[in-house]
């Protein structure tokens, strides 16, 4: 276990390994299997700005795959970080986008805008998205203020369930919003099935642009974080100003989970695996916590994604549901072993 | 150091600290006793700033309400009762957040912090422990971990919220023995809500007896730890019941001569 915080050169080092590796692995393979070094040929030449023969292969490579795999990476990065701020800020082991309603929040506000077709002029995905993040906040502020208002210490399961009861009502209101859909019907199921299989450069990018402001800000905040899983008093007793940090690290979850949903659905449970999973290897100080889960949830997301695209190829199942079925099992092993240490 | 005048806290239409005044000087230790519901722990919260409260407070001359987070954090450290651990944190690393008010905002860089750390853990007797998972540790292990945190945060006031009310005995006076020698530095001063009486009188200097969030009564402890106004406080004679607990100590004494 991490005794200082430090960062850990071996560790990190293997980690940045691991993560081009998967990039590689999971770029070459699918219904086409491209040669693992042609693929590392192809991108490195693409990289570098070398020549290089534009066959079919490298067409999938580059066209289809590469812009798919990154944006993957990007989503799976962008919840699992959001899972870890939302744990240590909440000081609950289940907080995540999924279980506090703020993906449905999200969901509900992404499909708004398409419905009513608002969009940004010359930002096609513009529309969505500044609606994903601003539902997305306000399930966040709603789940928050009803768990206060219940009961003041922000429990576990209270908060869960004022989750799962604001998740319902968003689903609910997102069938009514299909059933009301009329000739955008299409629109708003293709966008339902939510995947990330017709990612664009131009998706990776607007990610990329939003961890670029996101990650630092949230990394700032690691002190902080440290001493709010001690409770919000204990931390305040620190010196911490509770307020502000709270709203900082509310907004900036509220814009990724926004963002991510608003281009590849809502997909659960990487934000809870993933920071659980990082906390073993690394303890719970934020400074180490934070980036590692970042890196993990993308890599993890990536091979959900190769799982989701080649396990019944040709058909591909949606990403959301490869994430829920391993993250479900997962979730009940936590609640098992919680169960196991009150007894 | 610390001076409080006309403290109330309310909470809806309830008032729940009731127009409060007091003060504490350097090497003072201040008990704040009173039967439960008499607003002490409200009255620890409201100085701390983490409960609303009017009235003007002053720590070293400046107004509490007007002092930022980390200031306020350099001036006092709070010990709570009881602590909600969700993750795994070394001792060390429990002990280290005590520094976060001392250390600057962007650079994270906090002199000679490493060594309070290495002083606090040292002073609690955690040495053995410090690399150890603090969820596994016994309840007086984890007190004594959050002590050595309010520690190295190193301020001159100290608050102590009811320290020991979980606690067995060897951890109660070792919790009380530790802070005891905390003060002996010159410029500190403790201010602690307790329960146990006895505890009490022979570790403070000081008493302040509060009944239905009002002051009963304030000064050095043989004037407010009387018979007549402990009496007053808790509805029943105090100081019969103690005599009564301690005769029994004496009959078990004469048993086994």
């Amino acid at each position: 276990m991490m005794k200082t915080g430090r960062a850990h050169p071996l560790r990190l080092a293997g980690i940045l390994i691991l993560l081009l590796l998967s990039v590689l692995l999971c770029v070459a393979l699918g219904s086409v299997v491209v040669p693992i070094n042609k693929t590392a040929t192809v991108l490195w030449r693409a990289l570098t700005g070398q020549a290089f023969l534009m066959d079919a292969q490298a067409r999938i490579l580059l066209l289809v795959r590469l812009p798919r795999v990154l944006s993957v990476f990007l989503v799976g990065a962008a919840l699992s970080l959001c899972g870890a701020a939302m744990q240590g800020l909440l000081r609950n082991p289940l907080a995540d986008g999924a279980t506090l309603g703020v993906s449905s929040g999200a969901s509900l506000g992404a499909m708004l805008a398409l419905l009513f077709g608002f969009s940004l002029p010359g930002f096609p995905l513009g529309g969505t998205a500044l609606f994903s993040m601003a539902f997305a906040f306000m399930a966040l502020v709603l789940v928050l203020s009803f768990a206060y208002v219940l009961d003041r210490s922000l429990a576990t399961t209270t908060i869960i369930l004022i989750g799962i009861v604001l998740t319902m009502l968003m689903g609910s209101l997102m069938s009514l919003l299909i059933s009301f859909a009329g000739n955008r019907l299409r629109t708003l199921t293709f966008w339902t099935l939510g995947s990330l299989s017709a990612s664009s450069y131009s998706d990776a990018l607007l990610l990329a642009a939003f961890l670029l402001i996101c990650v630092p800000v949230l990394l700032s905040q690691t002190r902080e974080l440290d001493a709010l899983s001690l409770g919000e008093e204990a931390a305040q007793h620190l010196g911490v100003s509770v307020r502000k940090v709270k709203l900082l690290v509310l907004i900036i979850v509220s814009m990724l989970i926004g963002v991510t949903v608003s281009i590849g659905g809502s997909i659960g449970f990487v934000g809870l695996v993933i920071p659980h999973i990082t906390r073993l290897i690394t303890g719970p100080k934020h400074k180490v916590l934070l980036p590692y889960s970042l890196i993990l949830g993308g890599i993890f997301l990536m091979y959900c994604d190769l799982i989701a695209r080649s396990l019944l190829s040709p058909v591909e199942l949606p990403l959301g549901v490869v994430t829920s079925l391993i993250g479900a099992v997962f979730f009940m092993v936590i609640l098992l072993r919680q169960r196991r240490k009150m007894a | 150091m610390l001076t409080v005048n006309n403290c109330s806290v309310r909470i809806g239409k309830v008032s729940i600290v009731d127009d409060v005044s007091f003060d504490l000087r350097p090497g003072q230790w201040l008990m704040l006793a009173g039967p439960n519901g008499a607003g002490k722990t409200s009255l620890l919260k409201a100085i701390a700033r983490s409960l609303k409260s009017s009235g003007h407070m002053l720590f070293d001359g400046q107004d509490i309400a007007k002092m930022p987070s980390r200031g306020l954090a350099r001036s006092m450290a709070v010990l709570q009762q009881s602590h909600n651990l969700s993750y795994a944190f070394t001792v060390r690393e429990l002990v280290a957040l005590g520094r976060y008010a001392h250390q600057s905002a962007w650079s994270h860089q906090d002199l000679g912090g490493q060594q309070k750390i290495d002083e606090a853990i040292e002073l609690c007797g955690l040495t053995a422990l410090k690399n150890q998972n603090a969820l596994t540790l016994s309840g007086g292990e984890l007190q004594r971990a959050f002590l050595a945190q309010v520690f190295a945060q190193d301020t001159p006031l100290l608050l102590l919220d009811e320290p020991v009310s979980h606690l067995d005995l060897p951890y109660q006076q070792s919790i009380f023995d530790l802070t005891d020698q905390w003060l002996k530095t010159p410029g500190r001063a403790v201010l602690s809500v307790v329960h146990d009486l006895q505890l009490a009188r022979k570790y403070g200097s000081h008493g302040l007896l509060m009944k239905q969030g009002k002051r009963l009564a304030f000064g050095p402890m043989d004037e407010v730890f009387t018979r007549d106004n402990l009496k007053q406080a808790f509805d029943m004679d105090v100081s019969a019941w103690f005599d009564g607990l301690h005769a029994a100590w004496a009959d078990l004494q004469t048993l086994a001569d």
